[in-house]
């Protein structure tokens, strides 16, 4: 099945270090920015269906021993609000159980106002502007 | 049923606490001076979990015969009867509950040697229990450096009620120890009963103290777990005495689920609690709670693995009629596993003492 693609938001619209509930082709989809680099989950946490966008953006937790704490990758992991579940935003891994939990990524990029009025993108809810640039989430 | 072969390992099975006298040799000349000054040696040093007089405390036709030597006894009645070839022995003695921990440290050596010289030397099918206090882990890991020379020492006991938890980091010169040695250590119910057997105080029955022990167990592997005993000795292996294994399927459960939510608390814990309590503790059979062959297989299951239990008589607590040690049904192969591949498995000095030890090995 040929993938569609999706203009979510305007990259104005999530800062660094925040995410944002979208829609896409009816699917809730929870965007990232992580440092200027969009990433898109499935709004749903596999274990409950809490809102992965309303989870706080955190980083990961390792030790080499106990008693050694770190945190690594900082910013780079969402927290389920609801039972803390852990999920790496670049792949939507849970990083406890990485092969049977894991949340729908979806492919993201960013394009700029002139290209969509150009198309090929098509822009179902946003009123593009060309001096603008905007996520794509491509389902 | 028994086991229908020979050579089953009888991993739970205790010996008889002696009369303090019995010790005094066994004691420097100090403690021996005041024990009976202070007219102790005349204390019996029962521990309450195990009240001499109570039924559960010893089978009513394995009570001391007079005119039978007790070696003699467990032989006619424990060894023999169920065809083991080793069986792990403790003495559980009230040493571990007195507060003064020097006398203790001195009476936890006095038995463990008398285990060595009255019991190992003539019947080189037991292995012993090295009998340690957790109060004072410096005295513990003493007691282990001294007899871990001994090869017919397979483990160390402490009881599951501790004055700590056992995954704390001030034990865990114990634990380091135990692995250094290839030294299983058992958790055996009960406990000094110091604390309350309830998170909530002192409950009024005895019954509500024996369903305690499966809690008790449960907060214990916990803490082992959590506290990252496992990361700091991943060889150390745990063996749990009389704490039933019925519970276990809900504890995984549990402990699997809310690591995953908390698991920034304790990132050590870098795979699934549940694989590391299956890999690293076992679990005796007697007294056995789940009652029939079919629900003790499917409780494996739940489990998720064959190896976690190890057979065990618990002589001479009363738990099951004539020689009925294992529940009926069973089939051959699992028994196999519990009576004989588990155990020689699990502990890391069993296998090689299979052959009758030698002079050597105890020196």
């Amino acid at each position: 099945m040929s993938k569609s693609r999706f203009v979510v938001a305007r990259t104005s619209d999530v800062a660094p270090g925040t995410s944002l509930r979208v829609n896409a082709g009816g699917r809730d989809i929870a965007l990232f920015n992580i440092a200027g680099a969009f990433f898109a989950l499935g709004d749903r946490c596999p274990h409950e269906s809490g809102s992965l966008c309303a989870g706080k953006i955190v980083g990961f937790a390792e030790a080499d021993e106990p008693g050694k704490y770190r945190l690594v990758r900082d910013g780079e992991f969402v927290r389920c609000p609801w039972h803390g579940w852990e999920f790496d935003i670049r792949t939507g891994k849970s990083w406890c159980d990485p092969e049977k939990s894991r949340v729908r990524a979806y492919q993201t990029g960013v394009t700029s106002g002139s290209d969509l009025v150009e198309g090929p993108y098509v822009a179902e809810t946003f009123k593009v502007s060309v001096e603008e640039n905007y996520v794509v989430v491509e389902i | 049923m028994k086991p229908p072969f020979k050579g089953a390992v009888d991993c739970d099975l205790h010996l008889p606490s002696p009369p303090t006298t019995a010790l005094l040799p066994y004691l420097p000349a100090y403690w021996r001076d005041q024990l009976e000054t202070r007219f102790i040696h005349k204390m019996g040093f029962q521990l309450t979990s195990y009240p001499p007089g109570s039924p559960l405390t010893c089978r009513e036709d394995w009570r001391p015969n007079k005119g039978e030597r007790p070696l003699d006894q467990l032989r006619r009645q424990a060894l023999d009867p169920f065809g083991v070839e080793i069986a792990v022995c403790s003495l559980l003695h009230g040493a571990i509950a007195l507060f003064n921990e020097d006398m203790a440290a001195a009476l936890c050596s006095a038995v463990n040697d008398f285990v060595a010289h009255e019991w190992l030397d003539p019947e080189p099918r037991l292995r012993g229990s090295i009998l340690i206090t957790g109060q004072n882990p410096d005295h513990a890991v003493a007691e282990i450096e001294r007899l871990a020379h001994d090869r017919r020492f397979v483990q160390v006991i402490l009881p599951v009620m501790g004055d700590m938890l056992p995954g704390k980091r001030q034990m865990w010169p114990i634990h380091r120890a135990c692995e250094k040695h290839g030294l299983g250590l058992a958790l055996h119910a009960g406990g000094t009963y110091r604390f309350p057997t309830t998170a909530s105080g002192w409950p009024s029955f005895q019954v509500e103290d024996y369903v305690a022990n499966s809690a008790a167990f449960e907060n214990a592997i916990v803490s082992l777990i959590s506290e990252g005993v496992f990361s700091e000795c991943p060889d150390l292996r745990v063996i749990c005495l009389e704490s039933g294994f019925g519970w276990l399927p809900t504890l995984i459960w549990r402990l699997n689920k809310e690591w995953r939510g908390i698991r920034q608390e304790v990132p050590w814990i870098t795979r699934p609690p549940g694989d590391i309590l299956r890999e690293r503790f076992r679990f005796t059979l007697q007294p056995v709670e789940v009652p029939t062959a079919a629900l003790i297989e499917r409780t494996l299951e739940h489990i998720g693995s064959d190896e976690l239990l190890l057979f065990s008589t618990d002589y001479p607590h009363a738990h099951f009629e004539g020689e009925e040690a294992l529940p009926d049904g069973i089939s051959e192969a699992l028994i196999r596993k519990i009576a004989r591949d588990n155990p020689l498995a699990s502990y890391p000095r069993l296998a090689r003492t299979l052959q009758p030890v030698t002079a050597e090995q105890r020196s």
